[in-house]
């Protein structure tokens, strides 16, 4: 399920959803007893809850391969994003994507229990819209603002990059699987500082780029992901030896530091810039 | 027609459609261009994309042809019968069984040609099976049914490996290892697989005047002074080899050894030793056919070899059950 799940959060399948859908009940006091399903929603409330606030995070948020918070998040029982299990941790508050574990969702719903959907975060505004809902319907509203706080002045430090005139990047992963430029890693390389190819290839929305189109638009920056243990052939792409003699750049990019709109996905813009600077500005 | 004419024009063929691979891919560049850029390294992408991605898969659309073809003749010379071919009888599935193991288990990672070898193991275990139930006594019911087993079997473990597998890409790639694909192969692919597929082309090469004396049936060949069980043995060995290391790389493409003997054999006056090497040439241009045809229907989208295989092979099956069913 991780790459489902990684695949969904990164491509941005609807942008109608923005706003964070609280159904039913609403809550006066702040909730007590909050269960998170989705990955992206486990590692917001684990940074912004209060102590006990958060009673469980899903599984995913204790796999090293798709979270960046797995020793906090093995502090707290996991679920699985089963109806059951959760409503029998008697929460008042779920937290959940708005495109992963739809059936848990609706049954909760149905319920009785609140559930609070977040959409994906696909830029970096998404990111910052995410820290202040998640801290409005955790009642932590003071530390989301000191959150955002230092996410934008984290952003301010590296100044603006002129992104039109910059190096070419391209993102690039298993099936040769290109995310496009509305995604959050699509905002992230061009806050970085790069043009992003698949944008100038006219995917933007992303998708699948053979190889050849990659190799012949020789792109200034190859940002590959780590690879899954086992083989498959889908991921061969990635050490195909065309790809790894590119004369541009190559930086590995884990799915894990930039799938969700976390602030540490300034580090992520932090080691981009880094990677743009060692390239200088190319025409 | 004289063998040598058909031999040069299947030659001219193959060459031809070697060509035409170089030149087929999603890339909006002009042949001559793209050539210019094979044979002088201009510093620029271009080079890369021709020396480094179609270069090898041409090689390997040859290679693997040529394995298909010489195998399908082999094997329905010695089984004087027309069905036989790796890929309906269970042998390609078995191979492709063994290189999912090899490259799940982290095997193939042993040595450098340890992929090739897990799949020859494979395919070996499957020609063995197919050659002890459906011997040269067994007819072709005997045979498809044996392979129609074999086929079941090998498919079903191959997805279960893969759906085992801690890779989530992996269960989704059921369908390469069934189909077949020659979709970025590198180099890497044709160092590995040519070593083992030479020996099994020598092989097989070696069978011909057994394939020969066969025709007059197993007891006067044998009378004539071939010994049988040792050409089992060379012809299990050669399939094995070719099958396998065809399948580590490209997964299995089916019909190939059906349709190219088919086509061929009256050409050759019906000579299993003049077949095996028109049905080399004429594999290596069916499966280059099919790549460039492949990337032309669907560019740059992986459309599956097998399906343009089946295609074009299924008819011919139909077509041979039916003569068969007439004669019986």
């Amino acid at each position: 399920m991780p790459a489902r799940l990684l695949h969904l959060a990164r491509r941005r399948i609807c942008t109608a959803f923005c706003a964070v859908l609280i159904s039913a009940p609403a809550f006066a006091d702040a909730p007590r007893r909050v269960v998170s399903i989705n990955l992206c929603t486990d590692q917001l409330a684990m940074l912004l809850a209060a102590p006990g606030q958060l009673i469980s995070v899903s599984h995913l948020a204790q796999d090293p391969r798709s979270s960046v918070m797995v020793d906090a998040a093995r502090a707290y029982p996991a679920n699985r994003a089963l109806a059951e299990e959760v409503y029998l941790m008697n929460p008042d508050l779920v937290l959940a994507g708005s495109f992963t574990a739809r059936a848990t969702v609706s049954m909760l719903q149905r319920l009785g229990i609140p559930v609070a959907t977040f959409p994906p975060a696909a830029s970096l505004a998404d990111v910052r819209q995410g820290m202040q809902e998640m801290g409005a319907v955790l009642g932590r509203d003071r530390a989301a603002a000191a959150m955002l706080a230092r996410f934008d002045a984290g952003l301010a430090q590296m100044g603006d990059a002129d992104p039109d005139h910059g190096p070419t990047a391209a993102t690039y992963a298993a099936n040769g699987y290109t995310p496009g430029a509305n995604s959050l890693s699509g905002d992230i390389i061009r806050a970085a500082g790069f043009r992003h190819l698949a944008t100038e290839l006219g995917l933007t929305h992303g998708g699948f780029l053979p190889l050849e189109a990659l190799i012949l638009a020789a792109p200034d920056l190859v940002v590959v992901g780590e690879t899954y243990p086992g083989n498959s052939r889908a991921e061969e792409i990635l050490s195909h030896p065309a790809l790894t003699q590119l004369r541009g750049g190559r930086e590995t990019l884990e799915d894990r530091d930039w799938v969700c709109g976390l602030p540490g996905v300034v580090d992520a813009v932090t080691r981009m810039r880094a990677a743009r600077d060692a390239i200088g500005s190319a025409p | 027609m004289k063998f040598r004419t058909l031999i040069a024009c299947l030659t001219a063929l193959v060459a031809g459609l070697f060509a035409l691979s170089l030149v087929t891919g999603v890339a909006p560049v002009g042949p001559g261009e793209s050539y210019a850029a094979l044979l002088r390294d201009d510093g620029g992408p271009l080079t890369m994309v021709m020396r480094e991605i179609r270069l090898p898969r041409a090689i390997l659309a040859v290679m693997i042809g040529v394995s298909l073809g010489l195998s399908g003749a082999a094997m329905q010379g010695f089984l004087r019968n027309p069905l036989a071919e790796p890929g309906l009888i269970g042998v390609s599935s078995s191979a492709a069984l063994g290189a999912v193991l090899a490259l799940q288990t982290g095997f193939a990672a042993a040595f450098a040609l340890a992929l090739p070898v897990a799949a020859l193991v494979g395919a070996g275990i499957g020609v063995a099976l197919i050659l002890f139930l459906a011997g040269p006594g067994g007819g072709a019911f005997t045979l498809i049914l044996a392979g129609i087993a074999l086929s079941a079997l090998t498919g079903a473990l191959t997805s279960l490996v893969l759906n085992l597998s801690p890779n989530p890409f992996a269960a989704n790639e059921i369908v390469f290892w069934m189909m077949g694909s020659l979709a970025d192969r590198s180099f890497d692919h044709v160092w590995m697989a040519l070593p083992v597929m030479a020996v099994g082309w020598l092989a097989l090469a070696r069978t011909g005047r057994g394939l020969e004396a066969l025709t007059l049936g197993e007891d006067a060949a044998a009378s004539m002074g071939f010994d049988l069980s040792r050409l089992r043995l060379i012809l299990l060995g050669g399939v094995a080899a070719s099958v396998g290391a065809a399948t580590a790389v490209a997964g299995a493409i089916g019909f190939v050894g059906l349709v190219v003997p088919h086509l061929l054999r009256p050409l050759v006056g019906g000579r299993p030793s003049r077949l095996l090497l028109a049905s080399a040439l004429g594999g290596a241009a069916l499966v280059l056919a099919a790549d460039v045809a492949v990337r032309m229907v669907l560019p740059g989208r992986d459309l599956k070899l097998g399906v343009l295989m089946a295609l074009v092979g299924a008819p011919v099956f139909l077509h041979l059950i039916w003569r068969r069913r007439g004669q019986s």
